[in-house]
């Protein structure tokens, strides 16, 4: 698959520019269905156009979430703030580093993106996203268009269900995304 | 193990044999349990560890062999971790994702089993930027929690994340860490809750010295039922200097002394703070042995492994030893 360089900067804590609000509405016009199914079947088919597609990805949600380009998007269960931006890149929550102010413990000054990811969570009633387990990503993504693969459905069982907390499925157990 | 008189650790036997863990007994009988905190040297020198092992041998539980703490380079865990086990210290065996990948990572947990090591806790680690080699790679594959799945995902579902088979299936006492005192105040038992569903059987916590906080999080645990799916040791450690106090509180990541611990030591004359400090700790654990759903005590005192045995005595937690020789030699 062909990929878009990610970013080589280090990763430091972001807030990001849109309300997660909005950002759920157009997630669900973004939702996996057949014709985003065929558009992502077309764009890897077609290399110059999946290059195109994944470089406006990249400046797009570069933008608006400093994305990195991972290739796996968690944003819609952590409340548009992405956990990639943290510096050790943690996917399932604060490190227990955070200062007594919210500050990243890498960035003093900086507030830690887990905690803007849980404010904004906690604003939207949503708090339950940030309970589901998150499965360690696919390093070999880096670069890739996180849509495409959403579409094609290669992120099925990134995290599991909110619900799962007591009972969580075993790693190698695919989880269903919802 | 085994105590041999000449204080060597008999090889594991041909066939995997699951280690018993003492700790994990202690802790399911329902007696209050102890462990503590041993840093290796920063050097090619078991000497240390083997004091401190001695030092604190009838007086804890199990002690934590710490993996590079504060991303400094120091002996390995595992390394300590054999030391210990020969001066008939059951060790925990720390492995933290700074430093290592999913590889190296189920790597050292087959390592741990495979030496009888019955316990390990596993940690996201420290940032490279508050040690010795700020201009490392951190690695972070894997965060805490899916170090935690993992090792549980080895022993249940008998597998690596590769899906290749283990035959047979390590085990460990699965541990975790938390801290009470880190915003989100109100997230943090969730967090601990997350870590139980992806296989923490035991929970260390960050130091203690605001016993309100701590309480408040621990009703927050209880409403969770949380206590009842997982061994909660609450973390403590004495300040040794007032040097030590500013270091702790300007330095060490998620550290929060509150104002009037910092007066009290304050307020005593200079060579009078380590014996505060001690008295303190001592007093801390007194109060969280009341809190309903804690099981036990963690005590970090770094490089003043020597006040742990006095501080114990003080709050009630006396030498064991004597008390359990039926346990101890049947380990």
């Amino acid at each position: 698959m062909p990929a878009v360089a990610p970013t080589t900067d280090l990763p430091r804590p972001f807030k990001p520019r849109v309300e997660a609000t909005a950002m759920n509405a157009l997630h669900r016009v973004l939702e996996r269905n057949p014709v985003w199914y065929a558009t992502a079947v077309l764009l890897l088919k077609t290399p110059p156009l999946y290059r195109a597609f994944t470089l406006i990805e990249r400046v797009v949600k570069h933008g608006l979430f400093a994305c990195r380009m991972c290739g796996q998007c968690a944003l819609p269960v952590t409340a548009y703030a992405c956990p990639m931006t943290c510096p050790k890149q943690l996917r399932n929550g604060p490190c227990g580093g955070v200062s007594p102010d919210g500050s990243c413990e890498v960035y003093p000054g900086m507030r830690c993106v887990w905690l803007i990811a849980y404010e904004r969570a906690d604003a939207e009633g949503r708090v339950g996203d940030l309970r589901r387990l998150q499965r360690p990503i696919d390093q070999r993504k880096w670069g890739q268009s996180s849509w495409v693969n959403y579409w094609l459905g290669e992120d099925d069982g990134l995290w599991t269900d909110e619900t799962d907390i007591e009972h969580a499925p075993l790693l190698l157990s695919g989880g269903r995304r919802t | 193990m085994s105590d041999s008189a000449n204080g060597i650790v008999q090889p594991p036997a041909e066939t995997y044999q699951p280690a018993h863990s003492h700790l994990q007994a202690v802790l399911q009988r329902g007696r209050f349990a102890v462990t503590a905190e041993i840093g290796p040297p920063r050097g090619a020198n078991v000497a240390p560890i083997r004091r401190k092992a001695r030092l604190l041998r009838d007086w804890v539980d199990a002690a934590n062999v710490t993996d590079s703490q504060s991303a400094v380079v120091r002996l390995p865990s595992w390394a300590g971790c054999l030391v210990a086990m020969q001066e008939g210290v059951e060790p925990v065996m720390q492995i933290q994702c700074r430093d290592k990948n999913r590889i190296a990572l189920q790597s050292d947990l087959l390592g741990a089993a495979a030496l009888g090591i019955p316990n390990v806790l596993l940690l996201t680690g420290d940032h490279p930027r508050f040690g010795d080699h700020p201009d490392a790679k951190a690695v972070f594959d894997l965060d805490s929690i899916q170090l935690i799945w993992t090792a549980r995902t080895m022993r249940e579902q008998r597998k690596l994340l590769s899906g290749r088979d283990l035959r047979p299936a390590p085990d460990w006492f699965i541990g975790a860490v938390e801290n009470p005192f880190a915003p989100p105040l109100q997230w943090r038992a969730e967090r601990l809750g997350k870590k139980i569903a992806a296989g923490a059987q035991f929970c260390q916590t960050q130091f203690i010295f605001d016993v309100p906080t701590f309480t408040k999080f621990m009703e927050h645990v209880r409403d969770l039922g949380l206590d009842k799916r997982c061994f909660i040791l609450a973390g403590v450690g004495p300040i040794k200097s007032l040097r030590a106090l500013e270091h702790m509180r300007r330095e060490v990541p998620g550290m929060y002394v509150p104002d009037e611990v910092v007066r009290r030591l304050r307020g005593v004359p200079d060579d009078r703070v380590a014996a505060e400090g001690m008295q303190l700790c001592s007093e801390i654990i007194t109060q969280i042995k009341t809190i309903p759903g804690v099981a036990g005590t963690h005590v970090m005192a770094f490089n003043w492994e020597d006040a742990i045995p006095e501080i114990l005595q003080r709050a009630g937690l006396p030498r064991q030893g004597a008390s359990e020789p039926a346990l101890r030699s049947s380990k």
